[in-house]
């Protein structure tokens, strides 16, 4: 069966869930990174001019999703950057993920809010019954 | 929740017993009303942190509770080293030290009716708000490090106010401790740009007019009367505070088990205050309590700047400052002994009674003033502690309205656009780079503030002082 990855926002009552979907674990981290730019502003509207690498590691699948999304926002924060387009590939505890974007133009973004960091809350990495991926976690904003 | 659930105390006090891993009892200050709004996660939550080792007396969570990481949003904890007690990077929260001053501004309503565009455009041109916003000063490795070892002490001695702000502080501006070596360069680099920055999400800057005052004698102490205008600014230690809050809530997570911790939820993670990377916290943490202090400061000088060029002569002195995310040594006298205990507050603001030594000379008689913010259309609360108060949470009360509902369903629900026409059609003027952000801080989203601090005064943790309510609001 194909899973036709996508993202999503889920409600917290303070901030906000973001969750990816995806056929591959990747592609899970890549969507779930869309949904994190989606929290900002509309990612349709960030074009994916700059590259910039990152790289990752931690114990297990799910810390290394939270670290991958605090490594996203960490490139926000100070390189004043929005991204709409990612790579990512996983080996055992590590990840190397690329992240296209631009920087950030207040008067087109309109940023709605900042993200402070990526939660343990709600964090999730599995494979679903269809056989898809999930990863999600709660931001703190 | 259900009220059945909990063991009535009082009108506003609901305990929890001891079962399972429970060390001690949960306890939640609210009214009814406002329990059985609270979501189940806060129960969940309160149990939870009843099962850290070295709690000391209670898990509590004050009336404005809501589902945060680990700890709920409103939650008090307390921790004997003695004991095998913990310091707990989820029970501080990732904007540590976020909190709340408020200044006097010695004008009245009327003072400002004339000038109040011109005073909303001019703050929101000097106050940087916002993702992508950058402060006016960039700090070198040495200035960084002074920073955060000196706090608002520091942003006064380079010019950023005046020596008498720094009586009206907690910890006199300067938080003790902090170790500016146990930041990551990661941290310092996400402060770079941001010194005198406001943030986005809950936090603002506004210009408020108190509507109502509740206790007379406390509000003499404290410089208000009805009618004043007041200033007050929401905000915490920026981009540094945050990452600190990531890296240490990873390394506790995954060093939990080599200290023989059992974590009923991972954003619990925590280590033995005695343990290297216990101690390496406190001082990671309270070089952000500073930052969080120099950067309040450094609002404050562009804050009266703004003023003195559209008011010139206005004078603001500081009325007070305090957090409401922080790990503080406090010493509370428990089971007849007087403790040294480590208060986790997470969206809880401490309330300090009258004569307590940690309080300023000036309100030594009327208890610390806790200053509470609520959502930008309705109303803010100035409360005072009291000598129950030191009783019931060791000096604890509410930080806010707390959320209602979900960004997402503000979102839905109201354009931001429309909040801000309605808010101008009642007096309240909103500057925001972004429409969407103000949607999903609209005043429905929250709340009602004034059941939050009815629960707080009727539980016994804070006196009502005196009301406020926003002129205008500079929105991140």
């Amino acid at each position: 069966m194909t899973v036709k990855s996508h993202w999503e926002h889920f409600s917290h009552q303070a901030d906000v869930g973001v969750r990816g979907i995806g056929a591959t674990l990747e592609q899970a981290f890549e969507q779930a990174a869309l949904a994190l730019t989606a929290a900002i502003t509309d990612p349709g509207n960030v074009a994916p001019l700059k590259m910039v690498r990152l790289s990752c590691s931690a114990p297990n699948a799910e810390l290394l999703f939270a670290d991958w999304l605090n490594g996203l926002i960490f490139e926000m924060a100070t390189r004043n950057m929005l991204f709409s387009r990612f790579e990512v590939h996983l080996k055992k505890n590590s990840l190397e993920g690329k992240a296209w974007g631009e920087t950030i133009d207040v008067a087109s973004h309109r940023p709605a809010v900042e993200i402070k960091g990526a939660t343990y809350t709600e964090l999730k990495v599995a494979k679903r019954e269809d056989g898809s991926w999930l990863a999600q976690c709660v931001v703190d904003v | 929740m259900d009220p059945a659930r909990f063991e009535r105390k009082s009108a506003y006090e609901w305990h929890i017993r001891p079962f399972g891993k429970m060390r001690v009892p949960g306890v939640i200050f609210a009214s009814e009303d406002l329990l059985r709004e609270m979501d189940e996660k806060v129960h969940e939550q309160v149990v939870n942190v009843a099962m850290l080792p070295g709690i000391v007396k209670a898990s509590w969570a004050m009336p404005d509770a809501h589902w945060g990481y680990g700890f709920s949003i409103g939650g008090v904890a307390a921790f004997d080293v003695d004991q095998g007690g913990v310091v707990s990077a989820g029970g501080v929260g990732f904007d540590i030290s976020c909190g709340v001053r408020t200044l006097h501004t010695g004008l009245k309503v009327e003072d400002i009716d004339k000038v109040k565009h011109r005073l909303a455009d001019e703050l929101y041109r000097a106050i940087p708000a916002g993702m992508g916003s950058t402060g006016s000063i960039r700090l070198n490795d040495a200035e960084m490090d002074a920073m955060l070892k000196g706090g608002a002490r520091w942003a006064v001695e380079r010019g950023f106010g005046e020596r008498a702000d720094l009586e009206r502080i907690e910890e006199s501006g300067c938080m003790f401790g902090a170790d500016p070596s146990q930041v990551s360069a990661q941290a310092k680099k996400r402060q770079k740009d941001e010194m005198g920055t406001l943030g986005s999400g809950n936090h603002y800057l506004e210009i408020q007019r108190v509507t109502d005052v509740h206790a007379p004698e406390i509000a003499a102490a404290f410089g208000i009367e009805q009618g004043d205008v007041l200033v007050s600014i929401h905000c915490g230690s920026r981009g540094l505070g945050h990452q600190i809050g990531t890296e240490f809530l990873k390394r506790m997570v995954i060093a939990a088990p080599s200290h023989g911790i059992v974590l009923p939820d991972r954003e619990l993670a925590c280590a033995p205050i005695g343990s290297m990377l216990g101690q390496e916290y406190l001082g990671a943490m309270r070089s952000a309590i500073n930052c969080a202090l120099a950067n309040r400061q450094m609002l404050t000088h562009l804050t009266r700047k703004a003023f003195a060029r559209i008011l010139p002569g206005a004078n603001l002195p500081l009325l007070y400052d305090v957090s409401h995310n922080t790990c503080k040594i406090e010493e509370h006298p428990f089971d007849g002994v007087l403790r040294r205990l480590y208060v986790h507050r997470k969206g809880a603001t401490r309330a300090f009674g009258p004569h307590h030594p940690d309080i300023p000379e000036a309100f030594k008689e009327a208890g610390q003033p806790v200053l509470i913010g609520g959502s930008m259309g309705t109303a803010s609360y100035i409360l005072a502690g009291t000598d129950l108060g030191m009783g019931l949470a060791f000096g604890s009360a509410c930080h806010g309205a707390g959320r209602a509902m979900s960004r997402h369903q503000a979102l839905h629900r109201w354009s931001g656009r429309q909040v801000v026409d309605d808010l101008e059609m009642r007096g309240v003027l909103i500057r925001s780079p972004s429409m969407r952000g103000v949607a999903e801080e609209a005043p429905g989203a929250y709340k009602d503030v004034t059941a939050v601090v009815d629960a707080a005064e009727g539980a016994g943790l804070a006196r009502k002082v005196a009301r406020v309510q926003p002129l205008i609001c500079i929105k991140g």
